[in-house]
């Protein structure tokens, strides 16, 4: 039972992000609060992952598996956003 | 977990067998990403096109009922990795009441869930079925999105409560596996579920 200090301080960490997150929605961000909205998931996400998931003692290959599917969903929103915020550009 | 641990003739040892067991669990749960990317991608296209209709229609939402469904379940997630380190410790039956808990509160999530969406109805903002208070085509996209994101989500809790179920009944002898295993890879799903909800909250609700 050596990590189970490690867990409960990630859920505090988790819970005082997502005080954050809702706090930070209430604050006059304008434009940038999609920027720090998903900055404090990402946040959250790593947490999960490295220490719930365990994959901070994962080898490398489970770890890649695990990676692939970010790094296809990176594609899909790399193209779509491409598409999506140049259109103007050509006065669509 | 007598036969379930025996080494399988493809393995060489029970160590390898193990890991292929973790790693066919990460391609799965690779492609669930990509199962709920599609659907990210069509709200971030949705809050491009239509940035003010957008965020009138996540204001509609109740974001309190979203923030505490999202701390029971991090909360969840919490117990059920607790529980993976009971497993190893030897420690089956301090497991399986930590499987109670992470079962109660998924539980509880699918519980807040059916109530927001019975406040929905009464609202008049489901698509099709009780529109009354729907303003135009984005907020509709909106709501249709909404009621796609969140019902594979909980459609994907019932699965890992199902899983984590079964950690208590039929396959109770797991929990005493030491390498948990076939514990670990429950875990991994319900985590993963977590992550969907982590990233749903604040594209759902949050977006003003």
């Amino acid at each position: 039972m050596k990590n189970v200090r490690a867990i409960l301080c990630t859920w505090a960490a988790l819970l005082m992000l997502l005080a954050l997150t809702i706090g930070a929605s209430f604050a006059p961000l304008g434009p940038v609060l999609p920027f720090v909205s998903y900055s404090i998931a990402i946040a959250k996400t790593a947490l999960i992952v490295w220490l719930f998931m365990e994959m901070k003692t994962r080898d490398g290959l489970q770890r890649l598996a695990f990676a692939t599917g970010f790094v296809w969903l990176f594609f899909l929103f790399t193209l779509t956003f491409v598409d999506e915020l140049t259109r103007s550009w050509i006065g669509h | 977990m007598a036969e379930a641990r025996a080494v399988q003739p493809q393995f060489p040892t029970l160590e390898r067998q193990n890991d292929a067991d973790h790693l066919g669990m990460l391609i799965f749960l690779a492609t669930e990403v990509l199962i709920f990317g599609g659907l990210f991608a069509a709200a971030f296209t949705l809050r491009i096109e239509h940035s003010a209709q957008y965020a009138m229609a996540s204001r509609a939402m109740h974001y309190w009922l979203g923030g505490i469904n999202t701390a029971v379940l991090l909360t969840s997630s919490a117990l059920v990795a607790l529980m993976v380190e009971a497993v190893r410790a030897g420690r089956a039956r301090l497991a399986g009441w930590l499987l109670g808990g992470a079962i109660a509160l998924g539980l509880v999530f699918l519980g807040v869930k059916v109530t927001e969406y019975a406040i929905e109805y009464r609202d008049g903002v489901v698509p099709k079925l009780s529109a009354a208070n729907l303003h135009g085509g984005p907020h509709e996209l909106f709501m249709e999105l909404y009621f796609a994101g969140t019902g594979l989500h909980a459609l994907h809790v019932t699965i890992g409560l199902c899983l984590l179920g079964s950690l208590l009944w039929p396959f109770g002898r797991a929990r005493r596996d030491r390498t948990a295993v076939l514990a670990g890879n429950a875990a991994l799903y319900w985590h993963l579920v977590d992550i969907v909800w982590v990233f749903l909250y604040p594209t759902l609700y949050l977006a003003r």
